[in-house]
């Protein structure tokens, strides 16, 4: 028997391929935002088009393609057996890319449901349920047919992320079609609201943190080579994180026409779910002492570790911005982008830059990329570039709420909004300038890719015995 | 006759079972006898692809259990 890494190797290279794309789109956005002119007035390159097109590639086509490659890596790895239906893990590869191409022509082209991180009309939701049936039915009977007796912490991860994103997609895509290109919600007004940010927060919480989490607690013992800081931590973590995120959502509507009740209920729960995300996070970085020299040499580590770093800092910086004194001020401002970014590029583009570093060699037989300089490179151009980005989104939105919030003696606005963003605009260059430098760095990724994954043929390796320990088998 | 049962008992006793569950896994996982599955469990990253750990670092028992 030998593990199917086809499919894996497939999944690595579109998730670098999709990451420049997406990554691109972003800083096309940003340049737009800084000078409007460059929309050249063409109605599909707007930033109301390019926006969603921006965020479903990042998260979808980038994050999605590492989540599913790096699963069908870890789960054979650590069941020691072949991924389960070769065929229709191959049918999750096509069918994922097609979603994308899909997403790619059908977001400029203005056909949106208008709802945020769910833009996708309904005959690109249902191919997207099919898909991630099948993607289900891989993972979930390469679990069954293991031949370890445990099933690792990181599958306990993957496995939620799969479930919660199906409930999730399925539940806030329920439309009533009109015609092929649109549909109409079935929820009407507040709970329509309520439903959009159930499912956007449980995004922030399945797609862009528990899969992640997975990678985290595979990819971080593999490269620091020590097991994980605490094993039972792990398990604690795992319980109480999904039990917590699912009722975090309300915060994303404080101060709506949503019930009071609801608001500050999803303020508290946000609050609590600090305790979970840093005994991941410490779980993580704890991992690494006694390892601590090798961050000398190896950049891969390097990039873990401050995306675990960003991880806690944006997991401090979620709740605090879920009360509501604080949300008065932060909301509708860049303080939330640039809150978004510190997760969206310091720890979920970090943590799978990281991981694919880790497994790119060891697809091919190897311990480290063609070339190690180069990852050193991205992981320094990467870091400057965040520490940009999110440093002028933060003076930038703390600017703006108080701008927005300062009165003349009168009881009249002291600023007119055009003031705030007159005000705004040399931090968007900043924020340019960022984003470019952490798009260069992924063009420095897609030659190493090249080179390492291009220097021959993969070999097939032999799946390992099985591992029965225990009466727990 | 089960008028007792409104919706505010209903929502406390959530509240307690809920608890109760946490407290349960929390003591699960720190129990004696899990101790060696997950200390054999932790050690799955680290294995090469057949399946064996590498000696080469041979880091002591640094998990902490």
């Amino acid at each position: 028997m030998t593990y199917n890494d086809k499919v894996v190797r497939q999944f690595v290279v579109m998730t670098v391929i999709w990451g420049i794309v997406g990554m691109l789109v972003g800083v096309i956005i940003a340049a737009q935002l800084w000078l409007p002119v460059l929309n050249f007035d063409i109605p599909w390159l707007t930033y109301s088009r390019l926006r969603p097109l921006h965020t479903n590639a990042v998260i979808f086509a980038f994050g999605g393609s590492a989540l599913i490659g790096t699963s069908f890596y870890v789960v054979q790895r650590t069941c020691h057996v072949r991924l389960f239906a070769g065929g229709l893990a191959s049918f999750v590869f096509w069918g994922w890319q097609l979603v994308i191409l899909a997403a790619a022509i059908s977001l400029p082209l203005g056909w949106t449901q208008g709802k945020e991180y769910a833009e996708l009309e309904w005959p690109i939701d249902i191919l997207i349920t099919v898909v991630w049936v099948a993607y289900a039915v891989v993972f979930f009977g390469t679990i069954i047919k293991r031949r370890v007796s445990h099933i690792y912490v990181a599958n306990w991860f993957y496995a939620a992320f799969i479930i919660t994103i199906a409930l999730l997609h399925i539940v806030n895509n329920l439309s009533l079609p009109v015609t092929m290109t649109k549909s109409y919600e079935i929820y009407t007004g507040s709970v329509d609201a309520m439903v959009q940010w159930w499912y956007g927060h449980n995004a922030v919480g399945f797609f862009l943190t528990a899969g992640f989490l997975a990678m985290m607690y595979y990819f971080v013992p593999k490269q620091a080579e020590g097991p994980v800081y605490s094993y039972r931590l792990s398990i604690v973590h795992f319980w109480a994180l999904i039990a917590i995120y699912m009722w975090a959502g309300p915060h994303h509507l404080h101060y709506t026409a949503l019930p009071d009740w609801v608001q500050s209920l999803g303020m508290v729960f946000s609050l609590i779910l600090l305790a979970p995300s840093w005994g991941g996070m410490i779980n993580g970085v704890m991992t690494l002492s006694g390892h601590w020299h090798k961050l000398r040499t190896d950049p891969v580590l390097k990039f873990m570790i401050v995306a675990l770093s960003f991880y806690g800092m944006s997991t401090f910086e979620g709740p605090m911005m879920s009360i509501k004194t604080v949300n008065a001020l932060s909301h509708y401002t860049d303080w939330t982008i640039g809150h978004v970014h510190s997760g969206a590029l310091g720890w979920v583009a970090m943590m799978t830059i990281g991981s694919l570093y880790s497994l790119m060699p060891r697809l091919m037989g190897n311990k480290v990329m063609y070339s190690v300089k180069a990852v050193d490179a991205h992981f320094w151009i990467a870091t400057i570039g965040i520490v940009l980005y999110i440093a002028s989104m933060w003076i930038a939105g703390v600017m703006q709420g108080l701008m927005w919030r300062a009165f003349n003696d009168d009881g009249t606005l002291t600023y007119t909004f055009i003031e705030t963003i007159a005000a705004t605009k040399p931090y968007y260059a900043i924020r340019l300038l960022g984003g470019l430098l952490f798009l260069a760095g992924m063009f420095i990724m897609a030659w190493n890719t090249l080179k390492t994954l291009g220097a021959g043929k993969a070999p097939e390796f032999k799946a390992a015995e099985p591992a029965i320990w225990g009466e727990h088998a | 006759m089960l008028d007792f049962l409104d919706s505010n008992l209903i929502r406390g006793a959530v509240l307690i079972l809920m608890i109760l569950a946490f407290l349960t896994i929390w003591a699960w996982a720190w129990s004696r006898n899990r101790k060696e599955a997950f200390k054999e469990a932790s050690m799955l990253p680290l294995e090469e692809d057949d399946g064996q750990v590498p000696q080469n670092d041979s880091e002591k028992e640094r998990t902490k259990e």
